[in-house]
């Protein structure tokens, strides 16, 4: 529990200098001013990945285009996928988890809240190494040298041979660096979650999303080990002379996707399983009825965190390995599917029967359900190997990990956004404008990954910087790159809603979803205290509770 | 059911025909790179599969979507019943049992037709009338040598059409000289990788005789995006001729004997090899029978003496960021040198 911060976040006290609210920003150990800076964090990268995606776009309009050199592509394709996975996704769902956990379990902050600056603090230096590059990348020889590896950075292409300078450096320390900060991050959720829950929270009573996060927390603490691990594996071949990685003095390119792979799918989980988390409280509050089938889906997310850190080798389908080891990534990938499955089913056993209101948490909750399934079957399908054998490496794969990061993720945190921004500032967003991010993001989403997967299908393969004529592609890319401008535009809405709303937003009140957890029993933004008295619950929905005393939850737990 | 499921393949067919179409009707040139236009029986089966994985995942995504949209369509708040909340529903086990053994049994019948599958063509044997051919992956060409008959070419892939009732496979040895690659021809087989250190193997049969297009799919460094591939599958009689001119050394006559020198003393040796003569390099595609092919620069340009003396000059012009240096020739020296190479036939 902090004991140096006494003001209240959002909330600037007149008069005071300037210098001194950020002194109070920076040196802040505030489980919810954190999530705030996360959250910051995240949407400044979304802006700057988003960026780099519509240069992408330019480029592939047209057959043989000339907008960017190839170097410059490549580029910004590693770094699109860099900035999106590590530095938009992550904070952002690490600014959630900051902010939401403790006010969710009735703590007052998180277990270990200078380890939460710490590791924050880490991520975001993280992030300005990585784009340093763009400056230090050939150190003395000039600017304008980011790292061209590929998110993956497939050996031997990290070796020195193939990536002279420093760019690639940055990449890797970059990742070493924030990898660190998501491990404290990932200590920080588990601690929090075990140990500072309020009386009668019970393991079973806890929120989705709070467990949710724990499942998160593991599988942190699972998959970014070996991506640090390897990240210094190849610090070491390529400065002291190390040959893990170095194809050239026998080293091993397939040991390298292992260990990429092995953070790299799991990574997804992480990043998928607090939009589950967002879903599961964002769905019952708009259909006006509890979470179906609680104890299925704790059980699903426990699932689908142990299998998918076994699932890492379908994205190696193509390399060579024996048949036994495809079949066996081939069971497991689809095995996912099964938990995967009854959340979905869930989710929809929540809607049936409910009063479903349409406000814009839900149509973005809405559309997740669509896309997801959609994301999902796609990948059945490429977990049928001699499928993939065709689809691997093609954009009909670009497609679907955008279905599920885009279509999936990106829709839950949106809808995270709209359904606590009025805890975190204490205004409401606007309903229109959110209406106007909610459609113009649907369509040019549905527009640029639905339209993506026929060129790949077609034998477009990813990461080109441009393409023959006459192969069917032409027509196909222009439409995917006119949706990626009309989601930039939707982008461009959000950030103005953020920004207008927080000034002139109808004021939120402590509850203004008529929601049943903990978060909203207090202010709007809570004090930094979170709650004057410690809350005791009894039930999976506390405030349902206090407003339905005739007929409690606690009757049936 | 079965006739449902017929109704829903011919649709899913006729999908795929589609395809077919589309890029038929936009692609003038050779061939196309449409995985739902098979022209081997490897190729043919994936096809099948895929058809097979896709009628099944179509029915999920109709049920789950039809329920979705009824939940979502019927129970929506209606203004009359604004006040009061719902019947409060926790779950149920039987319907919770339900979905978790459904989806269970489609993952077991899935995974044995997809191990079966894949099992039949990564471990198909390779017969005694099989052409082996070793293909070697450099940034951003490539190589394939025919060890059983001493040819060495570069980029274009010629192999013989398979007659089912005589099959003569092509098998794959996959290699690479620097990064990874991978060699997808979308019409004759799925794709696999060509990783240093580590050899692969793929086979193709193709059915029809023609030229079948692809590229590089694993992204190998700069110029990634123009390592094309262009797989010539010949006749019998076509295939033996192709591989008797193939052996052949260099011709060397005697009026572009200038040319030959210039080739001999720049820095072209140090790259190139040419048979009979001492260029022997190993850097760069042998150039042997340079003019047998239809392109030059791994399929980036059309092997026409004007786009061949741009790439000696200046490579960037067609292919920027290749490892072909720019060779700063003296027009004379440039024209000796086109003169020769126009011999490589």
């Amino acid at each position: 529990m902090s004991s140096n911060a006494i003001t209240i976040p959002g909330i600037r006290v007149e008069g005071k200098p300037w210098v001194d609210t950020l002194h109070e920003w920076v040196t802040t150990v505030d489980h919810k001013r954190l999530g705030i800076l996360y959250i910051v964090y995240g949407l400044l990268f979304l802006v700057v990945g988003g960026v780099e995606a519509l240069i992408i776009r330019i480029q592939l309009m047209h057959s043989h285009n000339n907008f960017v050199s190839p170097q410059v592509f490549n580029r910004m394709f590693t770094m699109h996928g860099t900035t999106m996975i590590f530095f938009m996704v992550m904070p952002i769902l690490f600014g959630f988890a900051n902010y939401l956990v403790p006010l969710m379990i009735g703590a007052r902050d998180m277990a270990f809240p200078r380890l939460n600056a710490f590791s924050f603090w880490l991520t975001a230096f993280g992030g300005l190494l990585l784009y340093f590059s763009f400056v230090g990348g050939s150190g003395l020889y000039g600017a304008g040298n980011a790292p061209d590896v590929g998110w993956w950075a497939y050996a031997p292409l990290g070796a020195r041979a193939f990536s002279p300078g420093h760019s690639s450096d940055y990449w890797t320390l970059s990742l070493l660096v924030s990898g660190f900060g998501s491990i404290g991050t990932g200590i920080n959720i588990i601690a929090t979650i075990l140990c500072m829950r309020c009386p009668g929270m019970k393991l079973g009573r806890m929120p989705l999303l709070v467990w949710l996060y724990l499942v998160m927390g593991g599988m942190i603490l699972i998959v970014i080990t070996p991506l640090s691990a390897a990240q210094i594996m190849l610090l070491i071949d390529r400065y002291l002379g190390g040959h893990f990685f170095d194809t050239q003095a026998g080293g091993s390119a397939v040991l390298w996707m292992h260990f990429f792979w092995i953070f790299g799918h799991p990574e997804v989980y992480v990043l998928v399983i607090p939009a589950f988390g967002f879903l599961s409280e964002i769905i019952p509050v708009f259909s006006r009825k509890p979470i179906f089938g609680y104890p299925a889906m704790v059980a699903a997310s426990v699932a689908i965190g142990l299998v998918s850190t076994s699932v890492w080798a379908h994205h190696m389908f193509t390399v060579g390995m024996n048949s036994y080891a495809n079949s066996f990534f081939a069971i497991t990938t689809m095995a996912v599917g099964i938990p995967t499955g009854i959340k979905i089913f869930n989710w929809i056993g929540t809607m049936w029967g409910g009063r479903i209101q349409f406000k814009v948490p839900m149509l973005f909750c809405i559309a997740f359900l669509f896309q997801f399934l959609i994301a999902g079957l796609t990948g059945i399908i490429q977990a049928s190997v001699p499928v993939d054998w065709q689809l691997s490496l093609s954009y009909f794969v670009v497609a679907h990990f955008h279905y599920v990061i885009v279509g999936a993720i990106v829709f839950a945190v949106f809808g995270a956004f709209y359904y606590w921004y009025p805890k975190l500032t204490g205004r409401m967003l606007s309903e229109r404008l959110g209406k106007w991010h909610f459609w113009l993001f649907l369509i040019g989403f549905h527009l640029t990954f639905d339209v993506m997967h026929i060129p790949g299908l077609l034998g477009m393969p990813r990461r080109i910087y441009t393409y023959e004529p006459g192969r069917g592609w032409d027509t196909l890319n222009l439409i995917v790159s006119i949706g990626a401008v009309i989601q930039a535009v939707a982008i461009l809405v959000f950030v103005w809603n953020l920004i207008v709303s927080y000034f002139k937003g109808a004021k939120a009140g402590n509850d203004p979803w008529d929601a049943w957890t903990l978060e909203w029993s207090t202010s709007s933004p809570p004090a930094a205290y979170n709650f004057a008295t410690v809350p005791v619950v009894a039930s999976r929905r506390p405030l349902w509770d206090l407003k339905h005393p005739e007929d409690p939850d606690s009757q049936y737990e | 059911m079965q006739r449902v499921k017929n109704t829903i393949r011919t649709a899913l067919h006729s999908l795929g025909f589609l395809f077919c179409c589309m890029t038929t009707a936009a692609a003038a040139g050779p061939s196309s790179t449409n995985i739902f236009a098979p022209q081997s029986p490897q190729a043919k089966s994936i096809f099948n599969f895929s058809i097979f994985v896709l009628t099944i995942v179509g029915i999920i995504f109709a049920v789950v979507s039809t329920l979705l949209v009824y939940s979502i369509l019927k129970f929506r708040a209606r203004t009359t019943s604004a006040n009061g909340e719902p019947a409060q529903v926790y779950g149920s086990t039987q319907i919770e049992l339900a979905w978790t053994i459904i989806p269970i049994l489609i993952v077991v019948v899935l995974f044995m037709a997809t191990a079966r599958m894949l099992h039949a063509i990564q471990d198909a044997p390779m017969p005694a009338s099989a052409v082996e051919v070793t293909v070697i992956g450099h940034q951003f060409w490539w190589e394939y040598r025919y060890p059983q008959l001493g040819v060495v070419a570069a980029n274009e892939l010629h192999i013989p059409v398979s007659d089912p009732a005589h099959p003569t496979p092509t098998f794959l040895q996959l290699l690479s000289a620097d990064t990874d690659h991978s060699f997808w021809i979308p019409e004759l087989a799925g794709k696999t990788d060509l990783v240093p250190n580590h050899p692969n193997r793929m086979w193709m049969d193709p059915e029809r005789t023609g030229i079948f297009l692809g590229q590089c799919a694993q992204y190998c460094g700069t110029q990634h995006a123009k390592m094309l591939l262009r797989v010539s599958v010949d006749t019998p009689e076509d295939f033996a001729q192709w591989i008797r001119e193939q052996q052949r050394p260099a011709v060397a006559e005697e009026r572009v004997a200038a040319g030959k020198r210039v080739f001999e003393t720049t820095a072209c040796i140090n790259c190139h090899a040419i048979k009979g003569t001492v260029a022997n390099g190993r850097f760069g595609p042998d150039l042997t029978h340079l003019m047998s092919r239809t392109t030059i620069a791994a399929g980036a340009a059309v092997n026409t003496p004007e786009n061949l003396r741009l790439w000696i000059q200046n490579p960037d012009a067609i292919k920027r960021g290749s490892l072909m240096p720019a060779m700063q020739l003296s027009d004379s020296d440039l024209d000796a040198l086109m003169g020769y190479l126009e011999t490589l036939r």
